[in-house]
């Protein structure tokens, strides 16, 4: 499979003032941000803040009330099919069918992705996950870290170009979540992909993250590298920043407008 | 060019692997598979018994031709070909796997061609038996009715796709609490479409919605020529004319309902 080219000038996402309103309020309100070819980019916020609404305008399951999303230069709103077998996701809001084994969920996305040498596409996956004695158990019968790395593989079935990750280590012990987020900085590194990754988890998104993006009741509230971000609110990690952005103490209360 | 500009519009690769899907589920649950033979051989057999009975006690010459068993298999075929299209598209609500789907590169016209595909996988398993089991039990030979039988089954085939669009296109819309929907909407076709009677029965305002139905057309031509030996063609082919009409309105209904559903942000909360 062809690397991606982290020296691509366009964008592997382009947001421009983005905008959801649904009838109970505005979930997303004017986001505007770019995601570089090969570049990992954090999406962090509370409960709420319209993480999870972003990713799923970006993967075009849901339509803006107004603005842009364009992954490689297409329009997500009119073109995604042109796309979308270059992206990959995985959400704790969807799930694998249980009945099925793993090597036949996996022979299936890789045939809906048009995977070549999918055979040994699924191989290569199931080496670098850890999945060979899972490939023949039905996918209801993992646990939540078996189900998780049974996902990766599924989200990397297509080698995307772009990955999107809604809290990818969600409820995963830390040794299972050290060993996901060490996976995806192989990939990175190996792929040049782009990975958009929405998290709670500060220590995560501060080793993954070349650029964070603080998010809050749908608004972009701050962004940065994760030293500029830490120096800018004279904190040590991330966490600390999160809650001066959340709660307005500290230098959030000395920067808000 | 982009390298996604070569893609096709329409793949049988990508439908043929959604159908993959369908049918690594339903070898992989024999209660699925036996529920899809399970009610059509009660219903067949009690109404063959039914028949039996009244054919003993009564002279009346539509009982002796097996009006009731071949309606009971063709009203069959509506009902299990629509059920066999909505129940896969409710597979994946079940699965929460609609996300998954959406997702990938698969085209919407790739995922109903599949859902249609699979109406017939499933129908063939379910109503297959069924007719051997009438010849066993009742002499009754369904496919004895040839060429007619296949106007009949194509006539209903198309209704219940286009009834189980419009579910699909509901469920997507409004989660799994309009579910019910793909179990029931079928039976207001039961009375309406004159499945055990003719239309003649029905009181005049009555008749012009029965046959505003296409299966109405079909059962129609059941009797016609199961009593009187007459295929009707010119049933069939208004029926094929409704059912086109009917199709292409449910397909862009199902098309309106799943843009609604992006629009409403339901496409990731798939549940009540």
């Amino acid at each position: 499979m062809r690397p991606a080219d982290p020296s691509s000038s366009t964008p592997a996402i382009a947001v421009r003032d983005l905008r959801k309103e649904y009838r109970g309020g505005t979930a997303v309100d004017g986001i505007s941000f770019e995601v570089s070819p090969g570049a990992v980019v954090g999406l962090l916020g509370g409960n709420g803040a319209g993480k999870t609404t972003t990713i799923a305008m970006i993967m075009g399951l849901v339509l803006p009330t107004a603005g842009e999303v364009r992954v490689f230069g297409v329009d997500m709103a009119r073109d995604r099919a042109k796309i979308l077998h270059r992206m990959n996701f995985e959400s704790p809001y969807v799930d694998m069918p249980h009945r099925l084994t793993v090597r036949q969920n996996l022979t299936v996305f890789g045939r809906l992705y048009g995977v070549a040498d999918l055979r040994g596409r699924i191989a290569e996956l199931a080496c670098e996950l850890a999945l060979e004695p899972l490939l023949d158990r039905p996918s209801g019968q993992l646990s939540a870290g078996q189900k998780t790395r049974v996902a990766l593989a599924k989200a990397l079935i297509n080698a995307p170009d772009l990955l999107l990750l809604d809290e990818p280590t969600a409820s995963l012990d830390p040794d299972t979540a050290d060993w996901i987020r060490s996976h995806l900085e192989r990939y990175r590194a190996e792929r040049g992909a782009a990975i958009l990754l929405a998290s709670h988890n500060m220590a995560e998104v501060e080793r993954l993250c070349d650029e964070v993006i603080m998010m809050k009741a749908g608004r972009i509230v701050d962004r940065g590298t994760p030293a500029a971000l830490l120096a800018r609110y004279g904190r040590d990690n991330l966490e600390e920043v999160f809650l001066d952005l959340a709660r307005g103490r500290g230098r959030a209360a000395e920067l808000a407008p | 060019m982009s390298r996604a500009s070569s893609r096709p519009s329409f793949s049988p690769s990508r439908v043929s692997a959604l159908c993959l899907r369908y049918l690594y589920l339903l070898r992989s649950s024999w209660p699925r598979l036996l529920e899809l033979v399970y009610w059509p051989a009660v219903q067949m057999i009690t109404w063959g018994f039914v028949q039996l009975y009244v054919r003993e006690t009564s002279n009346v010459v539509a009982l002796g031709a097996g009006t009731f068993i071949g309606a009971v298999l063709l009203w069959d075929i509506l009902f299990r070909g629509q059920l066999g299209f909505s129940v896969s598209f409710l597979e994946e609500m079940w699965a929460r796997n609609l996300g998954n789907l959406l997702m990938s590169p698969l085209r919407p016209a790739e995922f109903v061609t599949a859902l249609m595909v699979m109406s017939l996988v499933r129908l063939a398993i379910g109503i297959g038996p069924v007719t051997l089991l009438a010849i066993a039990f009742f002499g009754f030979n369904l496919w004895a009715l040839g060429v007619a039988l296949a106007a009949f089954f194509v006539n209903l085939i198309l209704t219940s796709w286009s009834v189980g669009l419009v579910v699909s296109g509901l469920v997507l819309r409004h989660g799994l609490g309009a579910e019910s929907l793909a179990w029931t909407i079928m039976f207001v076709m039961l009375p309406l479409a004159c499945v055990y009677y003719p239309v003649a029965v029905l009181p005049g305002w009555l008749q012009v919605v029965a046959w505003a139905l296409p299966p109405t057309y079909v059962f129609e031509g059941m009797r016609a020529l199961l009593i009187e030996q007459s295929f009707r063609a010119d049933l069939m082919a208004v029926s094929l004319a409704l059912n086109v009409a009917y199709l292409a309105a449910s397909v862009a209904v199902f098309l309106w309902l799943m843009r609604e559903a992006r629009k409403a942000g339901s496409l990731l909360q798939a549940g009540e």
